[in-house]
């Protein structure tokens, strides 16, 4: 159980910020996570004033906010239009209706969870994160980064042309994932993100160029292979981390092939 | 810390501890429909609407709901006894303690979507759990009603 004895909602990210800096206090997000800690929080701070729950869209760019939720992703007809469905996918069976109405997706971006289908989804797009006060960096960069005490603002994907797509092995449906498997084809550049290994997604590039000739048969089934023999897999209560090698192919193949429609 | 919030239409203002979950908050006036069943932000059993969107109301602080609208089953019963009875009729329910969660996300999906299909129904309903009956009831409860409006 956590307990937070004063809560207050920052009238701007400089405030939220300064609050920040302090130890003990904690940024609320969607708090889905955060009630499940034990401890002591002496101020909860709230950015739910400062605007940050809006979806932005422009020509060059999706502008999402820090307290954008995860319905609101689900839902949001541009970026799904973008990605052909991928984004709706990547958060369709986290829990239920209500929970995606207050899960942030700042939150799960910030959160950088072993188990995020969000931080997969996104990792496969030309998207970056801006934080309050270190600017605007790669999604990948800022995923391999410590946990400090900076704000996450926005989340940023910038429209580049290309095709995107999304799997998920559940054990059942609204369960925590056994596996997670993003890929994207930009530019004729593949990007594979493999999560829930259970740690943390992970990039898959092809540095053998396995796929230089194009998404096939042959070729998604070799890169398969690829990405099986080099994401590093653990078990735990869902999965052995055989099963999850195994189901990196499976879903590697299955993804790259749905993505050019099927073949 | 005092919020201001509007409960089933009535205004209160209240002095209340930073930490309060909002389903204390509502229960502490008199909405016991509201049930704290997972405590892990799964089953579904404290949906609450807020500002007529459904969500989890044992993972919110109440301080947040200050200077929303917060509906329970409480002050949706009209709404609510439209389709309750074909649910009933189903047997959907042994212990009824899912319930007042399933009809809440209910009525959020029928206003969203007044149409929806059984795929799009089991979607919406999917955080809803029942450990009495396997769903099927429910579903057949809610196609009996939509079906029975189409015929009005």
């Amino acid at each position: 159980m956590m307990n937070i004895k004063t809560y207050v909602r920052a009238q701007s990210l400089e405030e939220a910020w300064q609050l920040n800096q302090k130890r003990s206090n904690r940024i609320v997000g969607g708090m889905l996570w955060m009630k499940m800690s034990n401890g002591n929080v002496t101020t909860a701070i709230d950015l739910c004033d400062l605007g940050l729950n809006i979806i932005e869209e422009d020509e060059e760019a999706f502008s999402i906010g820090a307290y954008a939720t995860l319905r609101q992703l689900e839902l949001h007809e541009g970026l799904n239009a973008y990605t052909s469905g991928a984004i709706r996918d990547a958060v369709k069976d986290i829990i239920g209706v209500q929970f995606r109405n207050l899960a942030t997706a700042g939150g799960s971006i910030w959160g950088r969870f072993g188990f995020s289908d969000v931080l997969t989804v996104f990792l496969t797009m030309d998207c970056y994160v801006e934080l309050y006060k270190g600017g605007i960096l790669p999604l990948a960069e800022f995923a391999a980064m410590k946990k400090d005490n900076d704000i996450l603002v926005r989340i940023i994907v910038k429209k580049q042309p290309g095709a995107f797509r999304y799997n998920a092995m559940r054990i059942q449906r609204t369960d925590f994932p056994v596996l997670t498997c993003a890929a994207s084809e930009i530019n004729g550049k593949v990007t594979l993100a493999i999560g829930a290994r259970p740690g943390k997604a992970v990039i898959v590039t092809d540095e053998e160029e396995i796929l230089k000739n194009g998404i096939t048969e042959e070729s998604a089934e070799a890169f398969s292979r690829y990405a099986a023999a080099h994401v590093k897999t653990e078990g735990n209560i869902r999965g052995s981390a055989a099963y999850r090698t195994r189901l990196v192919q499976v879903l590697t193949k299955r993804t790259l092939t749905e993505m050019k429609g099927g073949l | 810390m005092e919020i201001k919030l509007k409960l089933n239409g009535k205004m209160i203002t209240e002095d209340i501890e930073a930490d309060l979950l909002l389903i204390d908050f509502v229960r502490s006036h008199g909405c016991f429909s509201v049930k704290r069943g997972c405590e892990t932000s799964n089953c579904g059993l404290c949906t609450v609407l807020m500002d007529g969107t459904p969500i989890l109301s044992c993972s919110m602080l109440a301080a947040r709901a200050s200077g929303h609208e917060i509906q329970t089953l409480e002050g949706l019963q009209q709404e609510a006894s439209e389709f309750v009875g074909f649910i009933a009729d189903q047997g959907a329910d042994q212990c009824g303690f899912c319930n007042p969660g399933f009809v809440m996300n209910t009525i959020a999906l029928l206003r969203e979507n007044p149409d929806p299909t059984d795929d799009e129904i089991r979607a919406y309903l999917a955080g809803n759990l029942c450990r009495c009956s396997g769903y099927e009831g429910q579903l057949r409860g809610i196609r009996n009603f939509l079906n029975s409006r189409k015929r009005c």
